[in-house]
């Protein structure tokens, strides 16, 4: 019975803690023991995997997937990128999943009673496989900040939310997307909770020109990086137990 | 050999109160997608024992949690992961995979599914029928993986290797469903408890 190659261990420092004070809500929802940790079976080196028959032929284009006989209102915007691992290969055909407010920061969801307005023509949602090179795009607005009762006065920086799959459950990912040059960045609890200034960076998309649609569509880019899989240098070597 | 450039894994943040809107839009209020992914973890083929898995996410402050988003990821009735390296093939239509949310008035999530059989563990051990759970709520900046254990398997979970390695064997029962029956199906019960006295084990996976 062979043992399947493990993913890198996740560098916990990488990421929030489940406990920080100033985003409130963390207090009562952050365990108190130490995550206890795992090698890795079977269980954790499978995952699920999508089609292409899963997804309709929108479904990657937020201008158009809830257009009820327009447009939405904003700053039309490309957001894309790859997918890649920690050592640097494409993760092929995987599932990316975004959602997000409208142009006035107003989701449209039931439980959010901000004033700011809905849009008739967004519904701020998308999905996609990435390609053979781990490449993957949407066509969107660009989201608008919006209060939350935290601090009474704080406001989330635009943000796009990133949900993404790879290969293994172990590689499951939420995460957001922030803009180039926000000033809401830096004063942002939620943001705040992450360990350094690389790691605020990582989530930062930038503009680019490049992929920009003259008199159209304005682009940011953004690459999102996954655990990595350990090569098996001494195959199957039996623990020391 | 070629020896890697390593990158660093993109930071994780909380899903946010509005994780419906993007994971299960219709429970946000709105229809989008033709069909939205995870409402049929074991599909219309699969063998074995059809089962209801339902419970509640409770907070440090003993209230439900009513905005949790959670996923499964299981094997089908022989053991079997619907993947290439899961152990062989599958019924047709069983992906293993789910994704459910708390109602947002009462806190309860439920799926229906069918009971996995035992996998493979490690260097040639036997693990115990099991669910992998992955729970992702406003107030969680990375997701909490466990594993969801079922009471009437108990030779087999005194025997799990990953059970084993809680050093603590009262906090294992935190991971053991508990099984009931209700108009002719089984359910298995099962609250998660993110804090507190009875807070359920969390993994790094």
């Amino acid at each position: 019975m062979t043992t399947p190659a493990e993913y890198y261990q996740r560098d916990r420092q990488r990421h929030p803690p489940a406990l920080v004070p100033s985003y409130k809500t963390s207090v009562a929802r952050s365990p108190r023991y130490a995550l206890i940790s795992l090698e890795q079976t079977i269980s954790e080196i499978t995952g699920p995997r999508f089609g292409h028959s899963d997804f309709g032929a929108l479904d990657h284009d937020l201008i158009k997937n809830y257009a009820q006989g327009g447009d939405p209102i904003g700053e039309r915007i490309i957001v894309h990128g790859r997918v890649l691992d920690e050592n640097a290969r494409p993760v092929r055909n995987t599932l990316v999943e975004i959602w997000q407010a409208n142009a006035g920061g107003r989701y449209r969801h039931k439980k959010d009673t901000y004033l700011a307005p809905i849009d008739p023509n967004f519904g701020g949602c998308g999905r996609t496989m990435t390609d053979e090179n781990g490449y993957y795009f949407f066509r969107t607005v660009k989201p608008g900040a919006y209060p939350w009762r935290n601090m009474v006065n704080d406001w989330r920086p635009a943000h796009i939310h990133f949900s993404v799959f790879g290969p293994s459950f172990s590689q499951r990912l939420i995460t957001q997307l922030y803009f180039e040059g926000d000033p809401l960045i830096p004063g942002c609890p939620i943001l705040q909770a992450l360990p350094d200034a690389s790691a605020i960076d990582a989530l930062t998309a930038r503009l680019d020109r490049n992929a920009t649609i003259p008199l159209d569509t304005i682009a940011y880019r953004f690459d999102i990086v996954l655990r990595g899989r350990r090569a098996t240098l001494f195959e199957n070597r039996q623990e020391g137990n | 050999m070629h020896t890697p450039e390593y990158l660093r894994e993109t930071p994780s943040q909380t899903a946010g109160p509005y994780v419906h809107i993007g994971l299960a839009p219709g429970a946000a209020g709105f229809d989008i997608y033709e069909q939205e992914l995870g409402w049929d973890i074991a599909g219309p083929n699969a063998k074995g024992e059809r089962i209801r898995v339902e419970g509640r996410v409770i907070d440090g402050t003993g209230s439900p949690v009513k905005d949790v988003l959670l996923e499964a990821w299981q094997a089908n009735g022989d053991g079997k992961y619907a993947h290439p390296e899961g152990g062989g093939p599958v019924e047709d239509g069983f992906r293993g995979w789910g994704r459910v949310i708390t109602d947002f008035a009462t806190g309860e999530w439920a799926f229906d599914t069918v009971k996995p059989g035992p996998t493979p563990g490690r260097n040639g051990t036997v693990q115990a029928p099991h669910i992998s759970l992955w729970i992702v709520a406003r107030g969680i900046n990375i997701g909490l993986s466990t594993r969801l254990y079922f009471e009437d398997e108990a030779t087999a979970n005194a025997a799990d290797p990953v059970l084993n390695v809680i050093e603590w064997e009262n906090r294992r029962a935190t991971l053991i469903a508990q099984k009931t029956e209700r108009d002719g199906q089984t359910v298995y019960r099962f609250d998660i408890h993110i804090q507190g006295d009875s807070e359920t084990v969390f993994f790094d996976i």
